[in-house]
């Protein structure tokens, strides 16, 4: 029972050099880490650990995507169709479009032109590839019902907005990553939450006014005509006009219809206007932008032509003759800083629905750092404490569960950094207090050890009866506490998480090193001094 | 080498007897902390409550108490709490949730960042919105009832209705006082501390089942001894592991909470609390409950590891 097939005791030393070589990155200067690594192959962890937002500082920032505002805009979009249709066929109608909740409605009162233009919308309501791969046709974006007076109302179905909701979270993803990646932070972590929440982790970032300004801005770039006098009241939006510092300076009526929109840019610029010299975006739009662009310059040269950012008015300069050559520039008494947000926001596109931070939580660098100092003073402190009070109890017995210790330590943040887990202040908390309950298994062996002594067994028996029956305990014991980290690990986020797979980290590991190593370290003393006597 | 052992060899201390004393003081304990609990409630921090929390440095000199404290009413942010500490220079600051649903914390983060200026450094800020904190209660309720859920089936697996009884008298025991712990001391109730309660659960349960397992095996051992005795002889066995363990783990916690910084305070002193409230449960609450329930008639069968046919070497 007490010898030890020389294979395990080699994987057991092979297990331990591994655990000491992954830790090694993790003490070098970050360049010479880089360095090293990349000579490499990349199957090789050589990497530091991943300190948590709590202890290298940041930002974490929950989103949520405002699911009304999604449905809104999709009500809009079918109201634009349905306006579109109604124009090309030239169909009469009394009254506006009206959009409200998830429904359009409109009123045709003759029949003749209603029974025209009914199967149009109906072909609008079948979704791009409207026959799924088994053949069944996908249900319709929404249902037309018709009632007296010939009055249709287009509704929405459930199923079209949930799957409208997906789609605006996967693009809130892409556009917040692109936003985010221009602000030259390093590393930001995107993630998708739930159904309708978007988490960001920047690390090591300082100013989050701006980056929450940054993701606050929908960033929804309009051109639209400024409306004549006279047009009709329900096609036109009264829009205020804000100033750099977010004071209103006028207001104006504006087409609700757009001409040319902030998705057909290809490019934006923070530049100076050449003659007054102020901050302004130059932009860029594509082939069909551009064209459009050209139409409606072309054909409404002195008018003044807005531009709509969220709903605001950002300037609405006057076309002083055809743009044809596809890019162009906006002024907005910008100051600098804004010309290059506004860049920024331009380039990486709009959101989908407006975002709603609903949890923020950010850590300065300092603090950051007070933590981490602080942590490793807790680590040293129990270290020596405890190694002192073991190696003072149990003599040459406390030295090996000393030893067996610093193997545990090893183990649990090794183990951190090839499980990709971050180590976060309450995960060091789990990694202090395991120091405490580490030397737990040693302590049950040791005593049951020193029981069966006494009842006057030999030495290799009462070794033997010590770890055998200690072992039952410490499974049971160890388990009720595994038990409570793995239903720490799913419940929690962040760094409750980090303290979950630190305890359970190093509930494992104890099984490793307090019983399997203790017992290879007392086998080869015993085998190398046979002792007469149990030093403990 | 210098050699000390903190538990004397062959203790024969009468447990049992000593119920007479730790009884009516888990009692009193125990009414002082659901009291407590009733009367003043818990702090809840804001990842329960909602709200803002801050941590300012004053750049220069000490932290202007008098006019954070009366930016509450200038900003019309309701009540403020304003603490400092770390020698004066750092503040907390918290903001009760604002009404007007998520978008209003931001705008209270936004006034506070504006009237306090560059005269501090803001160290950290947390915002936790109402919907939110609603969910971390929701999940951290469940993280508890689970808990209790997987502990109680363990033990109803592992052990005899009566040891097991006793185990979970003593959990929540050690549950009971440590929620009096958090209602007395106004240490703030967080999401870390639900993490803290749930390892002193663990910890505890590990303290008891180190004793059952002796008592159980005794039990086996001596047919004929009499409960008391037996619960008192394995009392004795275990008490230089006991003394061991709970010293070098509050050894560990001790260095945590005077060295781990304020940010996990509440968490190192709750859970140093709690440990040492479990090591106690566990020898003069859960053993003596088993004289009130009698010896469990026939043992199981005990699992290979513990048996005591293992000792051919």
């Amino acid at each position: 029972m007490f010898r030890f097939a020389r294979w395990k005791v080699a994987s057991i030393l092979a297990m331990t050099l591994t655990a000491f070589l992954v830790l090694v990155p993790s003490f070098l200067p970050g360049d010479t880490r880089e360095s090293i690594a990349k000579q490499l192959p990349s199957w090789v962890p050589f990497k530091a650990i991943t300190l948590g937002l709590d202890l290298q500082g940041g930002a974490h920032i929950l989103l949520e995507v405002d699911a009304a505002d999604v449905t809104r805009t999709q009500v809009e979009n079918l109201r634009d169709d349905v306006r579109r249709i109604l124009r090309e066929e030239r169909v009469r109608i009394t009254g506006g479009i009206g959009a409200t909740g998830r429904t359009v409605q409109v009123r045709i009162p003759d029949a003749a032109e209603r029974a025209r233009v009914l199967p149009k919308l109906r072909q609008q309501a079948q979704p791009a590839g409207s026959v799924n791969a088994l053949g069944m046709a996908a249900p319709p974006i929404f249902d037309i019902r018709e009632s007296g007076e010939g009055l249709l109302q287009l509704t929405l179905s459930d199923t079209a907005i949930l799957d409208r909701v997906r789609r605006a979270v996967d693009q809130t993803i892409e556009v917040i990553r692109r936003r985010v990646d221009a602000l030259g932070t390093t590393e930001p972590n995107i993630q998708r939450q739930g159904a309708d929440r978007v988490l960001v982790q920047v690390p090591g970032l300082q100013d989050t006014a701006r980056l929450k300004d940054i993701l606050g801005t929908t960033a929804k770039l309009e051109f639209r005509l400024v409306a004549d006098p006279g047009f009709n009241p329900t096609d036109v939006d009264i829009l205020n006009e804000y100033d750099a510092q977010g004071q209103a300076t006028g207001q104006y009526p504006v087409e609700k219809r757009v001409m040319v929109q902030g998705e057909d840019l290809t490019d934006a610029q923070p530049g100076f206007d050449q003659r007054s010299g102020e901050p302004v975006v130059n932009f860029r739009f594509n082939l069909r932008g551009g064209q459009r662009f050209g139409e409606v310059t072309s054909a409404n040269v002195g008018k003044p032509f807005a531009i709509v950012l969220d709903g605001k008015v950002i300037s609405a300069p006057r076309i002083l003759g055809p743009i044809t050559g596809g890019s162009g520039q906006i002024s907005g008494r910008f100051t600098v800083q804004q010309a290059n947000d506004l860049a920024v926001l331009l380039r990486a596109g709009a959101l989908p629905a407006k975002l709603t931070i609903v949890e923020e939580r950010t850590v300065g660098p300092g603090l950051g750092q007070d933590s981490i100092d602080a942590g490793k003073m807790s680590i040293y402190v129990a270290s020596v404490l405890v190694v002192t009070y073991m190696l003072t109890t149990y003599g040459l017995f406390g030295l090996f569960a000393n030893l067996a210790l610093l193997v545990h330590i090893t183990f649990i943040v090794a183990g951190l950094i090839l499980l990709n887990a971050t180590l976060t202040l309450p995960g060091i908390a789990g990694i202090v207090l395991t120091i405490g309950l580490a030397v737990d298994a040693n302590v049950l062996i040791y005593e049951r050890i020193r029981e069966e002594a006494k009842l006057g067994r030999s030495i290799i028996s009462a070794l033997e009866a010590g770890f055998n029956r200690a072992f039952a305990t410490i499974i049971d014991s160890q388990s009720t506490a595994f038990v409570v980290a793995v239903i720490l690990y799913f419940l929690g986020t962040g760094p409750v998480r980090g303290f979950a797979i630190t305890l359970g980290l190093g509930i494992v590991t104890t099984i490793i090193t307090a019983v399997t190593m203790t017992r290879m370290m007392i086998a080869l003393w015993y085998r190398w001094k046979r002792p007469t006597f149990i030093p403990i | 080498m210098l050699r000390f052992r903190l538990a004397p060899d062959n203790t024969k201390i009468g447990f049992m007897r000593l119920r007479r004393v730790s009884y009516p003081l888990s009692a009193f304990m125990s009414i002082v902390s659901v009291v407590g609990f009733l009367l003043l409630g818990l702090n809840y921090g804001i990842d329960f409550a909602g709200g803002t929390l801050m941590e300012l440095r004053a750049k220069q000199g000490q932290a202007d108490m008098a006019t954070l404290r009366g930016l509450g009413d200038k900003l019309a942010l309701g009540e403020v709490e304003v603490q400092a500490f770390g020698g004066g220079q750092d503040v907390t600051f918290r903001i009760k949730l604002q009404p007007g649903g998520d978008a209003a914390q931001q705008v209270a983060v936004a006034k506070v960042r504006e009237a306090v200026g560059d005269a501090y450094e803001f160290r950290r800020v947390e915002v936790v919105g109402p919907r939110v904190s609603a969910e971390l209660v929701q999940s951290g309720t469940l993280g508890v009832v689970l808990s209790i859920i997987a502990v109680l089936t363990y033990l109803w697996f592992r052990y005899e209705w009566q040891l097991a009884v006793a185990a979970v008298i003593a959990t929540m025991h050690d549950l009971l006082l440590t929620m009096g712990f958090f209602a007395l001391t106004r240490l703030e109730f967080n999401i870390t501390s639900i993490a803290a309660i749930l390892t002193i659960v663990g910890v505890s349960l590990n303290e008891t089942v180190v004793v059952l397992d002796r008592i159980r095996e005794m039990l086996r051992k001596y047919k004929r001894m009499g409960m008391a005795e037996i619960i008192d002889a394995s009392v004795n066995a275990v008490l230089s592991r006991t003394i061991m363990t709970s010293t070098t783990t509050i050894m560990a916690l001790g260095a945590l909470a005077i060295f781990g910084g304020h940010v996990i305070q509440s968490f190192s002193f709750s859970m140093m609390f709690g440990i040492t409230i479990g090591v106690y449960s566990s020898i003069f609450i859960c053993a003596p409950i088993l004289i009130y329930l009698g010896a469990p008639s026939q043992p199981e069968q005990d699992r290979p590891g513990a048996s005591s046919t293992n000792e051919a070497a």
